[in-house]
């Protein structure tokens, strides 16, 4: 699926998403991994990068790096740390260590809910920084009194995820990013969390005159807190380049930082003034190579992804949509719904439940076979799908079989001859809103429905009332 | 005394380590005013490790083989809440939290850590010239350099303040001033002696030996400290190798190959000792013939773009942010500029400047990347030479100690005090400096032994034949 902003023009986008890994301590040290906690108690000679002080790296931070490889089809490869030399306050070294052309993980693909699938071009291990606050002048940095930095979060163990340019929508961006979420918790590798920082997302943007195979010059855009804040960014973005290039001017390739209150991308800095990292190979770290026997043990501990999983239930499910199987799969209520699915459950009316009526913490202790039982007293028609609901409120609430729990509140089919004189009350008494039944005004068709089910406390079947009703408009 | 004959005296009871300390701390008092071989003498925590080492040898604990035996650090070693300069002005007052992985390993075997001593900023330069806080005098003769990096370590081993000593050599700073002030210098494998706590000067090439009188006093200092270290990723994991047992074997059947590139360029006195070093060893059995590193001659080219590079990003860190000194400025990068140039000294400002240039985007591959393959021919070579022979020989500076300030002027001439040590630190590999007899100006002359990696054992085993063919 492309989108374009304008018919004339389509966009391209790559992301970079910067995934905390949630280990317990750090990437080279052994402080506290940790979000939160009182500034800088979580440090030591190595993380605050003291004089004589060691990198040594993290099994596990390489672990998790591994399983992000394979959850996103990459190739584990031997690697490299590299340094990446710039002064600033909150990296204790001025240099960060990163890996660059060699990577732990290479070429990829992750598959967005719709079926695109998107390249990933590398997924490497590097170490986050600290954190400065600019304190006085309205925490702005330029007109700040000081800046405070602390450095807990620096030396904690980061995986950068980078996109090939293969994102064409604002939405399918966010698609993108939902994706990998649900990827990276499935694998559990990290707590996924924009707001706090664990993960954290850049894009790059750049438009071309639609059916063009070139890419345009693209901008980075930095500072997107949240899903929202990267759509519109993208949107606002993709619009001011496609407006210069209207305009006959051009786009200069720069940094761009989004501005959430004014709904706007500005200059960071230009290419010119870009930072030139000179990278060189770390020399105080030692290749990482991990052996085959390793890399079996991490590809054998990795879960049915979720892509997988919507298939498995999509399969299953019947005319149930995309959407709501995606819903079903995020809530992680697809193996509760494939198995009442399989206990002879209607797929759709089960799915309808999972979206609508079920979380992921209330249906803990559901079990299938009840859940499939309240179906099938829902399509055999002695529950309406409002009783159905009240009384899976109620198993999930204390527990105990649909069926009794139905008969407990009174609820039981209300026979075809007691509905049709109800309905026939209704028209009675609503004439003008028959008429307008009657003229295809489909939207007066759930007051109806509504007074029906007033009428009957709730005991009639909604389907049955809305099929009584057109036969009547139509005769 | 050896080390090995005071340890015992020590853990017997004969004598008391805080009579010893007190001995080197008087000494000290009374003669480094002149020399400045010492940054900073720890006088109360020498005393109370000696007192320590004392209390435990009563309790009828062993404290351990260098029982009170007194030890000097090089002032870049990390040593908690004692201040680690580095002789530069930007770390003037700082004071680590934590110690180097060397000292823990000295206080473990009952070493008294006496005090710090001077180097060159960073240990960049080859006289101690390049101290904030002012050159060393060479015991010799106090108007010549000691060598340099670690010129205040040899200094103080020379001059008797201390029978022992640490230094780090990251292209000759252990060797070249041992050679200069007549005491034995080793520069272990790469990796062998842990890095953890050593304040880099560049990383791939830095690396901790002793400094001691006799072959057999480096021997023990050597097996104590080495070994594999969990806090430094490029220790070689092993446990330390015992080379002591050995020193006795001879050298009967080794071969030797005498180094063309190791003796080219040095003075003739030099090379006549090296030569005199090379027939004593065929006397007592070794055979020795002409030996080749070809690429060795690209070697100081090589070190000074790898080492200033490295070095640029190593020292990224003194920014005046988190310690060591700060100059205020208006706003962060004018605080960083500020700090840094009145921090550093002009040789460090040289080298973050090659390295900088060495590393940037258009020019890494030319000059870095350059350097990193002229490397790899070095390995090469050695491995080639040492197909054919077991160790190599030559000389360890080309020089012996030259006049304070005679090479201060061109920076070149200094540099190419390391022309013959570069090319071990390059290859990883071992090399000894032992004492030879002395030059035409009565000024002592080493004469290096090399060896391949993780061949210390055989490198102390020949060392330790040079100095008996001496007695």
């Amino acid at each position: 699926m492309t989108t374009v902003v304008d018919t004339d023009w389509e966009m391209v986008i790559g992301l970079e998403v910067h995934c905390e890994l949630s280990t317990q301590t750090k990437l080279f040290c052994g402080c506290r991994n940790a979000f939160g906690d009182e500034p800088n108690t979580n440090v030591c000679p190595v993380c605050l990068g003291l004089p004589g002080s060691l990198p040594v790296v993290n099994e596990r931070a390489v672990e998790y790096a591994m399983r992000i490889g394979e959850a996103l089809h990459c190739t584990v490869e031997p690697s490299i740390f590299h340094r990446k030399n710039y002064f600033y306050p909150d990296m204790p070294k001025d240099y960060q260590v990163s890996q660059y052309d060699m990577p732990i993980n290479a070429r990829g693909w992750l598959e967005l809910p719709d079926g695109t699938r998107i390249g990933i071009t590398r997924a490497h291990m590097e170490e986050d920084t600290g954190k400065t606050s600019h304190v006085g002048g309205g925490g702005r940095i330029h007109d700040a009194g000081y800046a405070l930095v602390d450095y807990n979060r620096a030396g904690v163990p980061l995986v950068e995820i980078v996109s090939d340019p293969d994102i064409r929508s604002a939405a399918h961006a966010k698609d993108y990013v939902d994706e990998l979420r649900a990827i990276l918790s499935a694998i559990e590798v990290s707590d996924v969390k924009m707001e706090e920082g664990s993960l954290r997302v850049d894009s790059n943007v750049s438009v071309r005159p639609a059916g063009s195979s070139e890419f345009g010059t693209r901008c980075e855009i930095k500072n997107l807190n949240s899903l929202r804040s990267l759509v519109h960014a993208i949107e606002y973005e993709a619009r001011r380049q496609i407006q210069l290039l209207q305009d006959g001017e051009q786009v200069v390739q720069e940094t761009r930082h989004w501005n959430e209150e004014e709904g706007r991308t500005h200059s960071m800095r230009s290419k010119e003034e870009a930072f030139d990292y000179r990278y060189f190979p770390e020399p105080d770290l030692v290749p990482v190579e991990p052996s085959a026997e390793w890399l079996d043990r991490v590809r054998a501990s990795i879960p049915v992804l979720p892509a997988e999983r919507r298939a498995a239930l999509a399969a299953e499910a019947g005319t149930s949509s995309t959407a709501d199987v995606a819903v079903v799969i995020d809530r992680g209520l697809d193996r509760l719904v494939r198995a009442a699915i399989t206990a002879g459950a209607d797929p759709e009316r089960v799915v309808t439940h999972a979206v609508h009526n079920l979380a992921h913490e209330t249906a803990a202790n559901l079990e299938p076979e009840k859940l499939a039982s309240l179906v099938k007293l829902e399509t055999d028609g002695t529950l309406t799908a409002t009783q159905a609901k009240k009384v899976l409120a109620e198993m999930l609430e204390h527990g105990g079989d649909p069926a009794s729990i139905a008969a407990e509140l009174g609820f039981e089919a209300m026979d075809q001859d007691a509905l049709m004189s109800v309905v026939d009350q209704l028209v009675a008494d609503n004439p003008a809103e028959f008429d307008r039944l009657k003229s295809g005004d489909q939207k007066v068709m759930g007051f109806f429905v509504g007074q029906a089910m007033k009428a009957t406390q709730g005991k009639a079947d909604g389907r049955v009332v809305t099929a009584l009703l057109r036969e009547r408009a139509s005769s | 005394m050896t080390l090995a004959e005071t340890a015992r005296a020590v853990r017997a009871g004969e004598r008391s380590a805080r009579e010893i300390v007190d001995e080197h701390l008087a000494l000290i008092a009374d003669r480094d005013g002149a020399l400045h071989a010492f940054n900073h003498v720890m006088t109360d925590d020498a005393r109370a490790a000696a007192d320590e080492v004392d209390r435990r040898v009563a309790a009828g604990d062993d404290p351990g083989s260098l029982a009170g035996v007194g030890v000097a650090l090089k002032d870049n070693m990390c040593t908690r809440g004692v201040p680690t300069t580095c002789s530069s002005r930007i770390l003037e007052h700082w004071h680590p939290p934590y110690d180097a992985t060397i000292l823990s390993r000295l206080a473990a075997a009952g070493a008294v850590m006496v005090g710090k001593t001077n180097l060159d900023e960073f240990a960049m330069g080859s006289s101690t010239e390049n101290s904030a806080f002012g050159p060393t005098c060479n015991p010799h003769d106090p108007t010549r350099v000691p060598g340099g990096s670690s010129g205040g370590s040899a200094a103080a081993v020379a001059a008797g303040f201390v029978p022992a000593a640490f230094g780090s050599d990251t292209g000759g700073s252990i060797r070249q001033p041992a050679a200069l002030c007549g005491v034995v210098g080793v520069k272990p494998t790469y990796g062998r002696v842990s890095r953890y706590g050593l304040v880099a000067f560049a990383s791939s090439l830095d690396q901790i030996g002793p400094f001691a009188a006799s072959v057999e006093d480096a021997a023990l200092l050597f097996e104590v400290v080495a070994g594999h270290d969990p806090l430094d990723s490029t220790s070689v994991p092993e446990p330390a190798p015992s080379v002591v047992d050995g020193l006795g074997d001879g050298v009967e059947g080794l071969r030797v190959g005498l180094t063309k590139e190791f003796v080219e360029g040095a003075d003739a006195d030099v090379v006549a000792r090296v030569e005199e070093a090379a027939r004593a060893l065929e006397k007592a059995g070794a055979i020795v013939s002409e030996a080749s590193v070809p690429a060795a001659v690209y070697g100081l080219s090589a070190y000074y773009l790898i080492a200033p590079a490295e070095a640029s990003s190593n020292l990224a860190r003194y920014d005046g942010v988190r310690y060591g000194l700060r100059v205020d400025g208006d706003d962060i990068t004018d605080m960083y500029t500020a700090t840094r140039a009145a921090g550093f000294g002009a040789e460090v400002k040289r080298r973050i400047m090659l390295g900088t240039y060495a590393l940037s985007a258009g020019y890494y591959d030319a000059y870095y990347g350059q350097a990193q393959r002229v490397r790899t021919l070095i390995i090469r070579d050695f491995e080639a030479a040492y197909a054919d022979h077991d160790l190599l020989l030559g000389a360890t500076s080309p020089t012996t100690a030259f006049e304070i300030g005679a090479k201060t002027e061109n920076p070149l001439t200094m540099y190419l005090s390391d022309v013959f040590t570069i090319p071990s630190n390059l290859a990883g590999h071992p090399a000894i400096s032992v004492p030879y007899g002395t030059g035409d100006d009565g000024l002592p002359v080493g004469v290096q032994v090399l060896a391949p990696a993780l061949a210390e054992p055989l490198m102390f085993r020949a060392a330790a034949a040079l100095e008996r063919s001496l007695s």
